[in-house]
């Protein structure tokens, strides 16, 4: 905001005003980009302040007041001290940045400043992707550059005049000729192996599964319709009733909540039969679990498997994150369950749900040791006992799995999922909760599966004696099309918000962009960049060898651009060009012509310096002259006649 | 500062003759080719550049492809603004220079015709002692460029070294080449500052009676909007017509025969700014003028054209 004015020579000149109106669009849209993750009312003072700088400049031709900046710098300031609690960090980074380039424009009054403030309105744009480097967010972003290299151009004094928006075209001009080499860049430079400085702290409000689950904190999730993964299969996908990915196993409960530990032993024993292969794209989600089909073999690298054979990262997922693995739908799990699992497996809370437990007690009186009959009894009660699905379920009290399966009777999964659990422990067959995502949508266009936060489900596990923990979906007997098509398609029937089934078709068939963008840019990492290249043979990708491809690849890029600066129409004149061809075999013996002499006063003076050539020379001036004065129109043969002379004239040089 | 540096300057132009290559003079007309042509980024192109590069580091760092993507991009702008640069130069033809009329200590305004390539060229600065003109050529176009040039000495001067550059498109780069036309222009003598009326012998006495029957002088027919003062009233009532007296070129008529050798008395230089003055009066109440010089011999006549002539003759004396 202060400037040293120490070394300035001239006199500033003053900013017209074209450039300046490209400069606050330039800064309209930075705001714009920036939009989502500011402030609501930081973004609209903001914009308030640049609509009335823009006025008052247009209008007024005036200066915002002097006295006014260093105020505004420090209200900023407090502002995001005040929303953020510190200065520093990506957020209030942000919000200073778009405060401070507004700030700006208020003082923007040469060409200097407004140059200092596009050169920093680009810095703003690229900082935008730092909190979504989605493909509608990069391509909005990029298109940023444009009123920035407009305002830029704008500054150059005599310009061809146009319109406003006119001026964007020759920036969107340069940006597309830009693209080839911004590729071979993007591809070639050498990737850090290790950040150099801290990595912004993951978003803790990102929404998705987390790692406890109660009843009615999934509804957020079950309305969010972004992808959470992709997952493409070698060979035939399974079936939609086995498309289970689990993700957090949740062993204890505390009347409300179910929970997850961290345990570290190594996975427990498992029999399984043939395995699918596939590969799951996971966008970020800021958590360390890696969703897999039920249940994984074997863990890819910089991950590792859980007892509960759940997958795990080495680092929490904070961008988009790609990994092998094969399952097995067939299997047996933990054959053998040990005392200390047992009694995990049964843990209930004291003094919550009497009802409920009484009931487990009792099917365990009337069915004896037939677990099956008892797992069968609770699916009836859920199939018969008047049980609906519904995203929008009414609260419950603090005997929630009482209240739900002797009151309200309506809920999703979570409901589903708990109070089946919890019927089970009172039973006294161990149980447990996992959640995950289940179904998808199969896109038959780019082959994959689509996964939405929208599938997001929980279900429950039992352990039976030879057989281990068997997957029990209770939400499947009350609404099969849960499983079959979607959370959506069962709740469509109790609520009205689904969204109409054609705008679903579109994102669903939209969605293959996204993930080429996900897997094509975003996922390009060290080791893309290895398999790019090896089927060139460069099987060593150091950052020498990635540095002269780039420097190979520049220097081509930078042959092709000095061949279209340098190039020049040939001449579409071909008499002139024929004469130009002899004057340079003339010069070269002597005879050059010179500036302001003409044709006939040059080939007679040609003719003297070289009498052997006489009658070839005058007959050459002859068709010159015929050809460039006597006709309106030349005749072809003329014409043809001179350049087949011209060309075969060759001076003899003259002996002295 | 602008002292060393320019001192350095011609250090490096007389040590590095292959950088002057095109600083002699040269006949027009003068093409703009890539072999004279340099570019530089400029300070704001260098600021631009550690830009990109903290933007690329933080990109790196945060493995932001997206953001990496962009900065690639935004880089690759930058160089191919930098050919831009380079064609908005290259093809520019300066084909003629028109000089104007000055006389010493006085600017002449010269006018360089530019004419475009195959490509239009904007934003184009010509600049020589700190005086800058922007201007723009179209594809094929022609366009003329005033600039003022200050003199000092009457006679043959030479056209200045003159700069060509642009920082087109995004004033990352800046290109220039010099062109260094070998054109001359032509300065008038300097007009002295007062002095005696030119003595023409054996007319003395025709030039007195002029002065005194000056309201006299002339009488012509009246003409529609003649004030009435001036109508000769006693001359009209012996014509048939109105007569009116004549006030406006009382001297007009007496002409002014100048010659070198009746200034024997003085220098050179001093008799060249006497016949100037003395031309430049005579132009400025329309009288004709005679001029003999050593080198020429210019008859009588008036008119801006006639005093050009002189004032030429007079410039071009050794």
């Amino acid at each position: 905001m202060i400037r040293l004015s120490l070394f300035r020579k001239k006199k500033p000149e003053t900013l017209d005003r074209r450039p300046f109106d490209l400069l606050c669009i330039t800064v309209a849209v930075v705001l714009g980009v920036h939009a989502p993750h500011l402030p609501w009312w930081l973004t609209l003072s903001l914009a308030a302040m640049l609509g009335l700088r823009w006025w008052q400049r247009r209008q007024k031709q005036a200066r915002a007041p002097s006295y006014f900046k260093l105020p505004l710098v420090a209200l900023l300031c407090g502002a995001v001290v005040f929303h953020y609690n510190t200065l520093f960090g990506r957020e209030p980074g942000a919000a200073l940045m778009a405060g401070l380039l507004v700030l700006k424009l208020l003082e923007t009054e040469t060409p200097r400043d407004a140059r200092v403030g596009a050169a920093f309105a680009c810095f703003a744009l690229m900082s935008a992707l730092l909190f979504d480097q989605g493909l509608v967010a990069t391509i909005l972003v990029a298109l940023g550059l444009l009123p920035a290299i407009a305002t830029l151009r704008a500054l150059q004094p005599a310009r061809p005049p146009t319109t406003l928006p006119r001026e964007l075209l020759p920036a969107l001009g340069l940006l597309a000729l830009s693209v080839p080499v911004a590729i071979v860049a993007f591809l070639f430079v050498p990737r850090l192996s290790s950040p150099l400085w801290g990595a912004p702290t993951p978003e803790q409000t990102r929404s998705g599964l987390s790692d406890d689950m109660s009843p009615g904190n999934f509804s957020q999730v079950l309305l969010d319709d972004r992808p959470a993964m992709r997952v493409t299969f070698n060979g035939t996908p399974p079936p939609n009733a086995q498309r289970y990915f689990r993700a957090y196993v949740m062993w204890t409960y505390d009347g409300h909540t179910w929970n997850r530990q961290d345990d570290n032993r190594p996975p427990s024993q498992i029999e399984y039969g043939p395995a699918v292969q596939y590969t799951i794209t996971l966008e970020a989600t800021g958590q360390r679990a890696l969703p897999a089909l039920d249940v994984p073999i074997k863990a890819p690298d910089d991950a590792s498997l859980g007892p509960d054979w759940e997958l795990r990262a080495d680092h929490p997922i904070n961008d988009p994150f790609t990994y092998r693995l094969s399952s097995s739908p067939i299997y047996h799990l933990q054959a053998e369950l040990t005392e200390r699992d047992r009694r995990r497996a049964l843990q209930l809370p004291a003094g919550f749900d009497p009802k409920a437990l009484a009931l487990g007690r009792r099917w365990r009186t009337q069915y004896g040791a037939d677990d099956m009959a008892i797992i069968q009894a609770a699916m009836n009660l859920f199939h018969d006992d008047g049980f609906s699905y519904t995203l929008a379920p009414p609260p419950l009290g603090s005997n929630a799995i009482d209240d739900f399966l002797f009151g309200t009777r309506r809920g999703f999964c979570e409901h589903y999922a708990s109070s089946f659990t919890v019927l089970m422990r009172a039973a006294g067959i161990p149980a447990r909760v996992v959640t995950g995502y289940q179904g998808g949508y199969w896109n038959t266009l780019g082959n994959y599966l689509l996964v939405r936060q929208s599938d997001a489900h929980a279900w429950g596990e039992v352990w039976l004696p030879h057989r281990g923990w068997v997957r029990f979906d209770p939400t499947a007997a009350v609404r099969p099309e849960r499983v079959s098509l979607g959370s959506s398609a069962a709740d469509a029937a109790s609520t009205d918000w689904a969204p109409n089934r054609w705008l679903l078709g579109w994102r669903n068939h939209w969605d293959i962009v996204n993930r080429w963008w996900n897997q094509g840019v975003i996922g390009f990492d060290t080791l893309r960049q290895h398999g790019l290249l090896t089927p060139f043979g460069v099987h060593d990708t150091s950052v020498g060898t990635l540095g002269l491809l780039l420097a190979v690849g520049g220097s081509l890029f930078a042959a092709l651009g000095l061949l279209w600066a340098m190039w020049n129409r040939p001449d579409t004149d071909q008499a002139r060009a024929a004469m130009q061809q002899l004057e340079k075999r003339l010069a070269a013996v002597g005879v050059a012509r010179r500036h302001s002499e003409g044709p006939q006063h040059f080939f007679s003076r040609a003719a003297r310096a070289l009498p052997s050539q006489r009658d070839e020379l005058e007959h050459l001036m002859r068709t010159y002259l015929e050809l460039r004065y006597a006709y309106e129109e030349p005749p072809a043969d003329l014409l043809k006649n001179f350049r087949q002379a011209a060309r075969d004239f060759r001076p003899r040089r003259v002996v002295k | 500062m602008q002292e060393a540096l320019r001192r350095f300057r011609m250090w490096a132009e007389r040590r590095l003759p292959a950088l002057t290559r095109y600083r002699r003079p040269e006949s027009l007309p003068i093409v703009l080719h890539r072999r004279r042509i340099y570019i530089v980024p400029t300070g704001f192109g260098m600021a631009f550049t550690v830009l990109l590069l903290v933007m690329l580091m933080g990109a790196l760092n945060y493995t932001n492809n997206a953001a990496l993507m962009l900065t690639c991009l935004l880089g690759s702008t930058t160089s191919a603004s930098m050919l831009v640069a380079f064609r908005s130069l290259n093809g520019l033809r300066l084909a003629n220079v028109r000089q104007g009329q000055a006389i010493a200590g006085e600017p002449m305004v010269v006018q360089l015709v530019f004419t475009g390539g195959d490509h239009a060229h904007a934003s184009i600065h010509v600049e020589f002692d700190e005086h800058v003109e922007a201007f723009a050529v179209a594809a094929q176009g022609e366009t003329v460029v005033s600039m003022n040039l200050p003199t000092e000495h009457r006679g043959w001067q030479p056209l200045p070294r003159i700069k060509l550059w642009s920082n087109w498109p995004l004033g990352l780069f800046h290109a220039w080449s010099w062109i260094y036309p070998d054109q001359s222009v032509l300065v008038w003598p300097r007009p002295e500052h007062g002095g005696p009326a030119p003595v023409i012998p054996g007319e003395d006495g025709k030039q007195k009676r002029v002065h005194q029957g000056e309201d006299i002088a002339a009488l012509r027919a009246y003409r529609a909007g003649d004030p009435q003062r001036h109508i000769a009233w006693k001359h009209s009532a012996r014509h048939a017509n109105l007569l009116v007296k004549d006030f406006e070129q009382p001297e007009a008529q007496e002409e002014w025969r100048l010659d070198w050798r009746q200034l024997s008395h003085l220098v050179p230089e001093a008799r060249i700014s006497r016949l100037a003055r003395w031309l430049g009066e005579a132009e400025a109440v329309g009288r004709p003028t005679s001029l003999w010089l050593p080198s020429e011999d210019i008859s009588l006549g008036h008119g801006r054209s006639h005093y050009a002539h002189c004032m030429n003759a007079l410039a071009r004396l050794p």
